[in-house]
């Protein structure tokens, strides 16, 4: 299956026609797909604002944002240079250094987790051995700045709001990693790129949504759990705890805050784009696709054909589930936090367990279907 | 010396003092939210640490276990129970201090003993598994190691047990800490959900 676009390749190549060594030539790759990423990361940022204001002004029956640009595209921007230049403020009573912190640590292991995101065979940062579990350990960081920022306010909405969110996403995250587990029990790799590739064998039929379909929904609500997006942004509840641990931060602070989630819920819509719906696949298998118009595989035309879809693909699904979110965000009411324990402890979590169990059963009873 | 071994001495180096200087933090530092902050700092780096080392599934295994559970419960825990309390002088601190100081600098001595006694071969880079060690670890556990690992699981279990026993006074007539016979029917009242009987 060693096909596509090798850009990291290519691009070594290149370098060494100049008569550079092939170390240095790697120093030089290293900091490119980081770099693109990030930015992608941020873009991808922007046009969720955007659709989030759209889309929640059209359920509101509202027009939404519409002066800045066409369409309001360029209103996430001015949001964006509105809460960069604001000033910086560091409440009196606030530990500064534990303040300043917290917003990092919530926002770096969100960013570092895109290192396993594959937009292609070859197309992702780096395709590490025990990809999915990196994303599920770095996830597992996350809390800690959100406890540091509430604590560091030193403001009992905020201190409310960091134990909320961490005690959240500590429940949500066992039933996430379970389904998780299940994917990875039928791919038999952790890696992101194995995972995507056991479901390109039939197109659609062979995506994992019809062969987990619990394990699917068990992780989307898991993941809404650890975006903190509604129906289970308890730690930011507006009408109990004002923001929750954001509400001492202003500014640049605030806003690593506001981009860590947005990421964090684009990541999530990509990961289950990766798990469960077939990654950068195609509905059709490409290789039909190259037999019906007589190219090999191997065609460059074929390859660049296959990498723009591979993006296209994985953008268009994990956008599908954001627009779901937004939606989710927009219509329905917030759970309680007795009910959200409830559901996080006595429901999925014994629904992800037998998801695992009933999966391993079927992995030894039919292994040409669940992975042998 | 090439660029990568470089790049892995600057690592280790970082990551060593970073170690160090945390865990002298933890011990020393008179807050223990900084304490308890740094320790993360520390687990993260033993992480660092292991990745160095090729074993990127023990290093995200680190990260997911002690800075994700074991440390958040710890923060957790000091910032439910954040009760300003003048500590009482302790009488015989002299002697106390003593015996601590002994024991830590056996098992020191311990430890420099092993470091220096045990014959650290180490294996050159081709002989290193890598990415396959999650299988090997999968594998021995499943194997040689199955009886620790079943302990360790009955282990936790108990431990999981005990805790729901606390945590739930409904089950004991006493109060583990005062003594005193407990109020059920405060009990009562705390399980239901606040806003049924307000209809």
């Amino acid at each position: 299956m060693e096909y596509g676009l090798d850009l990291e390749y290519s691009f070594n190549e290149f370098l060494k026609g100049f008569g550079l060594s092939s170390e240095i030539a790697h120093i030089i790759w290293l900091p490119l797909p980081m770099l693109l990423v990030l930015v992608s990361a941020v873009v991808g940022v922007l046009v969720t604002v955007w659709l989030e204001r759209k889309i929640s002004a059209a359920a509101q029956q509202r027009i939404g944002p519409e002066y800045a640009g066409a369409l309001g595209v360029l209103q996430p921007i001015a949001d964006g240079l509105k809460l960069l230049v604001k000033e910086d403020i560091i409440p009196a009573k606030a530990d500064g250094i534990l303040f300043t912190a917290g917003p990092i640590l919530v926002l770096v292991p969100v960013i570092l987790s895109w290192l396993i995101v594959p937009f292609g065979q070859n197309l992702l940062i780096s395709n590490v051995g025990i990809g999915i579990f990196l994303w599920i350990a770095l996830s597992s960081i996350q809390p800690i700045g959100l406890l540091m920022s509430g604590y560091a306010s030193n403001n009992k909405y905020s201190l409310l709001g960091g134990l909320r969110a961490a005690a959240q996403s500590i429940s949500y995250e066992i039933p996430l990693a379970l389904s998780v587990l299940a994917i990875v029990l039928m791919t038999n790799s952790l890696s992101t790129v194995d995972i995507v590739n056991q479901q390109s064998g039939a197109g659609i039929l062979s995506w994992n949504i019809w062969r987990q379909p619990v394990g699917f929904i068990v992780f989307w609500i898991c993941a809404l759990a650890e975006c903190e997006r509604l129906p289970f942004d308890l730690p930011e509840a507006e009408e109990e705890l004002v923001a929750g641990y954001q509400t001492e931060y202003a500014g640049m602070k605030f806003a690593l805050f506001y981009l860590g989630s947005y990421i964090n819920l684009i990541l999530s819509a990509l990961l289950v784009s990766i798990l469960y719906l077939g990654g950068w696949g195609f509905p059709i298998p490409v290789e039909l696709i190259a037999k019906f118009l007589n190219l090999p595989i191997n065609a460059p035309f074929i390859q660049v054909f296959t990498a723009s879809i591979g993006i296209v693909m994985t953008v268009l699904k994990a956008y599908l589930l954001v627009f779901i979110a937004i939606l989710l965000r927009w219509t329905t009411p917030r759970v309680r936090i007795d009910q959200l324990l409830d559901l996080g402890w006595k429901f999925l979590l014994p629904i992800s367990l037998a998801n695992l169990l009933i999966t391993a059963g079927l992995k030894l009873a039919f292994p040409q279907f669940f992975g042998g | 010396m090439s660029i990568a071994i470089t790049t892995q001495i600057i690592c280790f180096t970082i990551l060593s003092s970073v170690i160090l200087i945390g865990a002298l933090g933890v011990v020393l530092l008179e807050s223990i939210v900084y304490s308890a902050f740094l320790l993360g700092g520390v687990f993260m780096s033993v992480a660092g640490l292991y990745l160095l080392l090729n074993a990127s599934f023990v290093a995200a295994a680190q990260v997911l276990v002690y800075v994700g559970a074991v440390n958040v419960l710890i923060i957790f825990a000091i910032m439910l129970v954040n009760k300003k309390e003048d500590l009482k002088p302790i009488n015989d601190i002299k002697s106390r201090r003593i015996i601590s100081t002994t024991i830590c600098l056996t098992l020191l001595s311990l430890l420099i003993r092993v470091d220096l006694t045990n014959v650290w071969s180490l294996s050159s880079p081709q002989n290193s598994i890598g990415e396959e060690s999650t299988i090997r670890i999968g594998e021995h556990l499943f194997s040689d190691y199955l009886l620790p690992f079943e302990v360790a699981s009955v282990l936790l279990l108990m431990a999981m047990i005990g805790a729901i026993v606390l945590a739930r006074r409904d089950v004991m007539s006493k109060d583990i800490s005062t003594g005193l016979p407990v109020d059920q029917e405060l009990i009562e009242k705390s399980s239901e959900p606040l806003l049924t009987n307000k209809t």
